[in-house]
C-alpha cells in the first residue's frame, strides 16, 4: 500500500547558491543525498576557439573572461606560455608587479569565496565584511588600469605602463589593514559552533582521491598534498621572495577553510617582500611585434591560479594566431569530484561543497 | 440585553481587538524596517534610506508593491489549499495577540473600562502555546499545494523543526508556572511583583530553553531552515507572491513579537519597571501623570523590543544549522535541560515548602 521512492530534483542553473549556471541533478532520499550529477555548459562561450582566430596579443581580454574572479592569473598564465613559445625575455620589474598583482588578485578571488561560501551555509554579514576589502583591491586595480574586474592588465613582455604613483603605499596601506581584517573574520566564523558543525567532516576528500580526481589548488593542499606551482616550477618573481604552502590533513571543508584563510596570509607576505625588493628599470621586453609569428611549435605552462592549477596549451604553426588552445580549467577539474565528496551528505551540505569547491562557471564551461 | 450590556460584551471587546490588531500590523511593517536598518548597521551597508525621511515610508512602499503585485497561482497547484494556507498561518498569530497583558490599568472612557491587554484567561500561557502551534499548518499547506519540490521539502522541514521544538518550548514555561501558581497571564505579572523578582533570575535556564526553541519556533536564523534561501530558495514561500507571500511574512513577524511579549510576560516582568518594590525608582514610570498604563505598555514595549533586537542580532551573526543537527539540538540538549529545570524548580519548591 506504501511505497517509498527516491526524489529527483534540479538544482540551477537558476538558483541563488550554486555560484553561476551551475545546474545539479540530485537525487535525495528524504533529505540525504543519493546521486549528485553536475551537468555544465550553460556559459559555454567557446574561448578556446574564439582564440585560434585572434592574433596573439588579442586574446588576453578573452581569457579575463575565463576565470573572471581571477582574471590577473589568467593572463599571467596565457602571457607566459606565449613568451614561452616565442622566447620573450620579461624585465624583472615587470616579473615583480605581475606577482604582485597575481597575489592581490589571489587576494580579492579568496575574498569572493569566503563571502559567497559564509553567505551560502547563512552568515550573511561576512559576506558585506569581505566585500569591503576586496573593493579596497579593486580599487588599487582600477588606479592601476582602469579595470576593476576583467583587468587584462598585462601585456606580452610584461605590463603596459609602470605603476602609477602613490599606488605602492596605497598597496602597502591595505597590507598593513588586512591581517586585521582576517581576524574579523576569524572572529565570526572560526570558533563558531554552527560554522564548525557545517563544515568539520563535510565533503571530505582523501589525498589519494584528490589526486585521483585531478583536483589542484586548496582543494589539494586541503587533504595534506603541498602541491603548488609557485614552489615546484617558480614563475614571475615567486623564487625570489619567501613564503610558506599551508597545507590541512583533514580533507574536509573546515580544513580547505583554513588553508584559504593561510594563503591570504601568505598572499600578503609575498606582496610585503616584492614591495620591498621592487626593482627599477624597464616593464617590457623590448623589440616586440603587434603581430608577432612564435616559430611553430607547442607549449604548456601553468600557474597557480586562486583555484589550483591554470594550464595554457599552445600550439603554433608560425603564423599570426595560435593554431591551437586549450585552458586547463581548476573549476572544471575540481567540480568532477562532487559527486564523491557530497555522497551521503544532506541537501544543505550540497551548497557548503559547492561553496568549498569556489567554482567560477566561466572558467569551468569555457 | 441591555444597551450597557452590549456594549460592555460587545463594543469594547471589538474596539480593543480594532486597536490592538491595528497597532501592531503597524509595528510589523516598522519590524521589517527596524531588521533592514539594524542589518544593515551590522553590515557596514546602508539600509533603506530613500522612501520618506530616513526610510521611514519604506514598509508602506512595500506594502503597496506587494499589493498590486499579480496573484499567481502556479501551474498543477491545489488552488484552494494554495489560497488558503496564507490565511492559516497568519490568523493564529493574530490571534496570538488576545491574551498578551501589555499594561495593568484600565482607562476609563465615558465610563466603560478598557483593560490594556483584549482578555485575560485562567489559561492564557496554554492558550497561546495551542493557538501558535496551529500557524504549522499553514505552511504544511502552502508547501505542499504549490506543486514544488523546494516547498514540499520546506513544508518537511517546518513540520518537523515546529513539532520537535514545541516540546522544549513547553516544558521551558512550565517553571514559571509553578512559581507563580497560575497560568494566566496577568496573573503571571502579578506573581513576579509579589515574588519581588522577575522570573528570569530563578528560571535563567527556562529562559534559555525559552529563547532557542523560540527562534526555532519562529523560523528565524540560525533555524531558519524552512526557508533557508541557499538551498530550498524560499522554502515554502518559494511559489508564493504578492498579498499571499505578504500574509506568511507578516505570520512570521506577528509570531515574533507574540513569542518575544511571552517572554517578557513570563520572565522580564511584563509591563513592571525594573524593581517594582523599591519606592525610590518610581520615578521610572515618568509616563504616570498622563496614565498609569502608559508606563506599562512602555516597559512592555522596551523589554519586547530588546528581545527583537536580539532575534535581529542573531540574524546578522550565524550560519544556519544543518537539518539533522537542529533535530539533535532540540531532542538531545533543549529537551533534557528543560526537563532538568523543572525538576530543580520542584525540589526547590518542596524543600522551601518544608522548611
Amino acid at each position: 500500500m506504501f511505497r517509498t521512492e527516491m526524489m529527483e530534483i534540479n538544482m540551477g542553473p537558476q538558483h541563488p547558491s550554486t555560484h553561476g549556471v551551475l545546474r545539479l541533478a540530485l537525487t535525495l532520499d528524504g533529505e540525504t543525498i543519493v546521486e549528485v550529477k553536475p551537468i555544465i555548459g550553460y556559459l559555454h562561450r567557446g574561448v578556446e576557439k574564439l582564440a585560434e582566430h585572434k592574433i596573439y596579443v588579442m586574446v588576453p581580454p578573452l581569457c579575463d573572461r575565463l576565470d573572471y574572479v581571477g582574471s590577473a592569473s589568467q593572463n599571467l598564465g596565457y602571457l607566459q606560455a606565449v613568451e614561452k613559445l616565442a622566447g620573450i625575455e620579461v624585465p624583472e620589474r615587470a616579473r615583480y608587479i605581475r606577482t604582485i598583482i597575481a597575489e592581490l588578485n589571489r587576494i580579492s578571488s579568496h575574498l569572493v569565496w569566503l563571502g559567497t561560501h559564509a553567505l551560502d551555509i547563512g552568515a550573511m554579514t561576512v559576506f558585506f565584511y569581505c566585500f569591503r576589502e576586496r573593493e579596497m583591491i579593486l580599487d588599487l586595480f582600477e588606479a592601476f588600469c582602469g579595470a576593476r574586474l576583467t583587468t587584462n592588465m598585462f601585456r606580452v613582455g610584461g605590463i603596459l605602463e609602470d605603476l602609477p604613483p602613490g599606488w605602492i603605499e596605497g598597496t602597502r596601506r591595505f597590507i598593513d589593514l588586512f591581517p586585521g581584517r582576517i581576524k574579523e573574520y576569524e572572529g565570526l566564523l572560526s570558533a563558531n559552533r554552527i560554522w564548525l558543525e557545517r563544515t568539520k567532516g563535510v565533503g571530505y576528500i582523501s589525498a589519494e582521491e584528490a589526486v585521483n580526481w585531478g583536483m589542484t589548488g586548496p582543494m589539494l593542499r586541503a587533504s595534506g598534498v603541498g602541491y603548488d606551482v609557485r614552489k615546484t616550477e617558480p614563475y614571475a618573481a615567486y623564487d625570489q621572495v619567501e613564503f610558506d604552502i599551508p597545507t590541512e590533513k583533514a580533507g574536509d571543508t573546515y580544513a580547505r577553510y583554513l588553508v584559504r584563510l593561510e594563503e591570504m596570509r601568505q598572499s600578503e607576505r609575498i606582496i610585503r617582500q616584492a614591495l620591498d625588493k621592487l626593482p627599477g628599470g624597464e616593464i617590457r621586453a623590448p623589440k616586440l611585434k603587434t603581430r608577432m609569428k612564435p616559430p611553430a611549435g607547442e607549449v604548456y605552462h601553468e600557474v597557480e591560479g586562486p583555484r589550483g592549477v591554470q594550464g595554457f596549451y599552445l600550439v603554433s604553426d608560425g603564423g599570426e594566431t595560435p593554431y591551437r588552445c586549450h585552458f586547463r580549467a581548476p573549476s572544471f577539474v575540481n567540480l568532477a569530484a562532487i559527486g564523491v565528496m557530497s555522497r551521503g551528505g544532506l541537501v544543505a551540505d550540497i551548497v557548503a561543497v559547492i561553496g568549498t569547491i569556489d567554482i567560477v562557471l566561466g572558467d569551468c564551461d569555457r | 440585553m441591555t444597551t450597557d450590556e452590549v456594549i460592555v460584551n460587545l463594543v469594547v471587546p471589538a474596539i480593543k481587538i480594532a486597536v490592538v490588531l491595528g497597532v501592531v500590523s503597524l509595528l510589523v511593517a516598522y519590524l521589517t524596517l527596524l531588521e533592514r536598518k539594524v542589518l544593515g548597521f551590522m553590515q557596514l551597508r546602508l539600509a533603506p534610506r530613500r522612501v520618506g525621511p530616513s526610510g521611514l515610508l519604506q514598509p508602506i512602499a512595500d506594502g503597496i508593491k506587494l499589493l498590486i503585485k499579480e496573484d499567481l497561482v502556479p501551474d498543477g497547484a491545489d488552488r484552494s489549499l494554495f489560497v488558503l494556507a496564507p490565511i492559516l498561518s497568519v490568523i493564529p498569530a493574530f490571534a496570538a495577540l488576545a491574551v498578551l497583558p501589555f499594561a495593568a490599568a484600565p482607562f476609563e472612557i465615558l465610563g466603560y473600562k478598557f483593560t490594556p491587554f483584549i482578555t485575560d484567561v485562567n489559561i492564557g500561557v496554554l492558550y497561546i502555546l495551542s493557538i501558535t502551534s496551529l500557524g504549522v499548518y499553514g505552511i504544511i499547506l502552502g508547501g505542499w499545494s504549490s506543486n514544488s519540490k523546494y516547498s514540499l521539502l520546506g513544508s518537511l522541514r517546518s513540520a518537523a523543526q515546529m513539532v520537535s521544538y514545541e516540546v522544549p518550548l513547553g516544558l521551558s514555561i512550565i517553571g514559571v508556572l509553578m512559581l507563580s501558581g497560575t497560568a494566566s497571564m496577568v496573573g503571571i505579572v502579578e506573581a513576579q511583583r509579589a515574588a519581588g523578582m522577575w522570573f528570569f533570575l530563578p528560571q535563567i535556564v527556562g529562559l534559555f530553553c525559552y529563547f532557542v526553541s523560540a527562534v526555532a519556533e519562529t523560523n528565524r536564523l540560525p533555524f531558519d531552515l524552512p526557508e533557508a534561501e541557499a538551498e530550498l530558495v524560499a522554502g515554502y514561500q518559494t511559489e508564493y507572491a504578492g498579498m499571499k507571500f505578504a500574509f506568511f511574512m507578516m505570520a512570521e513577524y506577528v509570531n515574533m513579537i507574540v513569542v518575544a511579549s511571552l517572554a517578557t510576560t513570563l520572565w522580564l516582568g511584563g509591563w513592571m519597571r525594573p524593581f517594582p518594590n523599591v519606592e525610590a525608582l518610581a520615578f521610572l514610570d515618568f509616563l504616570n501623570w498622563a496614565h498609569p498604563a502608559l508606563s506599562g505598555i512602555f516597559w512592555f514595549a522596551l523589554k519586547v523590543f530588546l528581545i527583537l533586537y536580539v532575534y535581529i542580532w542573531l540574524r546578522g551573526t550565524f550560519p544556519r544549522y544543518r537539518y539533522d543537527q537542529l533535530m539533535r539540538l532540540g531532542w538531545k540538549w533543549l529537551l533534557p535541560l528543560a526537563l532538568v529545570n523543572i525538576v530543580v524548580t520542584g525540589l526547590v519548591l518542596i524543600i522551601k515548602q518544608q522548611g
